[in-house]
């Protein structure tokens, strides 16, 4: 005669109804497999959506933090034509003035670092190759705020601005088109009627996405820096462009200040006070104040909402699941009728059939909870393969997609495994407390003449 | 009652036990009217009476399935009557053997998991359970199907699983409801021999029956007729009362 292994405590208790509950739940294997599934899709669906969420407010947050959650930017914005468009002037004046900079410098005693910067389009020469750059005067520290690595040769210097010298450092892309063979350290680039030295290539750098509609969405491909003090003495403010058949002028003195504070409790007073100031000068609203800091908390909260809605979503899939199991026990329990008469004639209470069914439920449910997790780590490599297969069908439709979209890198959330795993188990005891309520409180008596 | 039987020790006692069922709204139907017996150790009591005299009601309550309307039922030593549910699972479960018409085994257990089921209700399962469950299998003669399922089996092979499942916990009464009903005359008769052979080794049984020579192989026969007892019938064996407990030849069933 051959004897089971025994165990003791709780813990042997509980192994005993899990194997009662496995044992009667694979009677009918089709039917707990199909409850099985609908617990697993649900759980697969909160995974996959919270880590799809997580995924692009992650690249929202890298972009704001990019900018710094200690800086302050300040825009100059082209007002609406008809407003200020003065019949009498040919050129457009707006923007932000060095004066600005120099009094945000003096006035404000928070900001440590202010970064100015100027920014056109221009077509950059190298013989027969022309880019169309984002040409852009700065200074030192712009490439550090930007977070720029040098791929060849150097960043642009302080001397470089304090000598007014015509060097350039051309970003990856631009370096490729303007020298597909050369080394371009050294070389000169024509922009204009100015010759540059090139004095370094930037290494390769992705593009950060828009946020909302603060801020756009920056390439740094085509970028040609030039020192600032260049930039006023070689291009100077005014700039004419032709629209439309005539020429426009506009006169712009900075595109961009860039402030920094030290602690991150100053951004928003030092904000208020650098909108305070600039309101003194400015007659019209011709320049926006951005705090990325307050882009990150407005991110956060989107995120916040965002995996709210997703877990709604894949709550309701989760209830469809758990209404799957209720109808299942259900006919498990009106099945199984004489089964409890039964048990209740040998001595078992109440509680120990709603355990009983209980532990079913939670085996079903935990079954698909756990199943569901390890499709859940199944999302990147899925979204991958799935992704590429419709760009390679429909390359032309994918190629308009928003970069953050074709990018995007779900990141699966562990609070969202958490979650799920103790949503399913809790799917399984709510959904099955009532199936399991009604088979113990049947009349044994009832019960056993059940046919 | 009980004179021509040497006064012994009482497992069981119901006084003027009484259930009422309500049909509609005023019509009060006796199920049972004030019924009164004792079961010494060592019994072997056989119910009988037509469909509808009672015979099933009193089994249920002697097996606390059911709450009695009004009456007492001492059960080892204490009044069961008014106890709930719980406490009622409890009794059943320590004190109460069921043996039934159609063997009611679990059907996706085996014959060794169907026999210990009871006891995991009362307890942990220990590790002399299981021997003690397989044992009592072969004690009924199905040491060799221990892990055969119930529908393995042939009807008077599950009724022996039965019969192990129902002495597993020890019980101070033995009910047994038409034990012999879905079984041919032969198999009845093993059956009953292994009734016999434990009311033997001193177990006390109740049995339900419609079948006069079953009956007749108990010590007395109760005839219920609309709720009461009609008549009470002692059948002489010929044997010595069976011992107290143990000394038997089937003390193996202790």
């Amino acid at each position: 005669m051959q004897s089971r292994p025994h165990f003791r405590g709780i813990g042997a208790r509980v192994f005993q109804r899990l194997r009662l509950g496995v044992g009667s739940l694979l009677l009918h294997k089709l039917r707990s497999a199909l409850a099985v599934l609908g617990i697993l899709i649900g759980v697969t669906a909160v995974i996959w959506l919270v880590a799809m969420g997580e995924g692009v407010s992650y690249q929202a947050q890298q972009q704001i933090k990019e900018l710094g959650a200690t800086s302050i930017i300040v825009r100059s914005i082209k007002p609406p034509q008809e407003k200020t468009r003065n019949q009498d002037e040919f050129i457009l004046t707006y923007g932000l003035l060095r004066d600005d900079y120099d009094r945000m410098l003096a006035n404000v005693p928070a900001i440590r670092t202010a970064i100015p910067m100027r920014e056109i389009s221009r077509e950059v020469h190298n013989r027969d190759h022309v880019v169309d750059a984002k040409l852009i005067g700065c200074t030192a520290d712009y490439i550090v705020l930007n977070h720029l690595r040098m791929e060849r040769g150097r960043a642009l210097a302080d001397y470089d601005l304090k000598r007014y010298d015509n060097v350039a450092v051309l970003a990856h892309a631009a370096a490729q088109l303007l020298f597909p063979i050369e080394d371009p350290i050294g070389r000169a680039v024509l922009i204009d009627r100015n010759l540059y030295v090139v004095i370094g290539v930037a290494a390769e750098r992705g593009a950060s996405a828009a946020i909302g509609g603060s801020l756009e969405a920056r390439q740094y491909d085509s970028d040609v820096y030039i020192p600032l003090t260049t930039f006023r003495r070689r291009i100077g403010d005014t700039v004419f462009t032709e629209r439309a058949g005539s020429w426009e002028a506009e006169s712009v003195q900075l595109s961009q200040i860039t402030a920094t504070v030290d602690e991150i409790g100053e951004v928003d007073q030092t904000a208020d006070v650098i909108r305070a100031l600039l309101a003194k000068y400015h007659k019209t609203l011709d320049y926006s104040v951005v705090v990325p800091k307050e882009l990150l908390q407005q991110a956060e909260t989107m995120r916040a909402m965002f995996n709210v809605l997703l877990l709604l979503i894949a709550g309701v899939s989760l209830l469809v699941g758990g209404i799957g199991i209720m109808n299942i026990m259900l006919a498990t329990v009106t099945e199984r009728t004489r089964e409890i008469g039964i048990r209740r004639a040998l001595g078992a209470t109440r509680r120990d059939i709603i355990q009983q069914f209980l532990w079913e439920t939670i085996v079903l449910s935990g079954t698909g909870g756990v199943l569901g997790i390890g499709l859940g780590f199944l999302c990147r490599p899925t979204l991958a393969a799935v992704r590429s297969a419709i760009m390679a069908m429909f390359p032309h439709l994918t190629a308009a997609l928003p970069p953050n979209i074709k990018n995007l890198e779900p990141r699966i959330a562990p609070w969202s495994i958490f979650v799920s795993l103790v949503i399913s188990l809790a799917v399984g005891i709510v959904f099955g407390l009532y199936p399991a309520r009604r088979a113990a409180n049947m009349d044994p008596i009832e019960a056993l003449r059940h046919e | 009652m009980n004179e021509t039987v040497p006064p012994r020790e009482l497992v069981a006692r119901i006084v003027r036990l009484t259930k009422t069922y309500q049909l509609g709204n005023r019509v009060q139907v006796y199920a049972l009217r004030e019924i009164s017996l004792d079961f010494a150790r060592g019994d072997f009591v056989a119910i009988m009476g037509a469909s509808g005299s009672g015979k099933s009601t009193l089994l249920n309550l002697l097996g606390c399935l059911d709450r009695p309307t009004s009456g007492q039922y001492i059960l080892a030593g204490r009044d069961v009557a008014g106890l709930d549910d719980e406490a009622h699972s409890h009794i059943r479960g320590r004190y109460v053997g069921f043996i039934f018409q159609s063997y009611n085994l679990i059907p996706q257990l085996s014959v060794v998991e169907n026999i210990e089921m009871p006891l995991s209700y009362q307890r942990q399962i220990l590790p002399g359970d299981r021997d003690r469950c397989l044992r009592l299998a072969h004690l009924v003669g199905l040491a060799e199907r221990v892990h055969h399922r119930p529908a393995e089996l042939s009807g008077g092979q599950q009724q022996r699983v039965a019969i192990a499942r129902a002495l597993v916990n020890n019980p101070q009464l033995i009910l047994a409801d038409e034990p012999t009903g879905n079984l041919d005359s032969a198999t009845g008769a093993e059956i009953m021999e292994l009734l016999e052979a434990l009311n033997g080794a001193g177990r006390t049984i109740v049995m339900v029956t419609h079948e006069p020579e079953i009956a007749a192989r108990a010590h007395r026969t109760v005839h219920l007729r609309d709720g009461h007892i009609e008549r009470i019938a002692e059948h002489r064996h010929g044997r010595v009362p069976p011992p107290l407990a143990g000394k038997g030849p089937h003390r193996a069933f202790n």
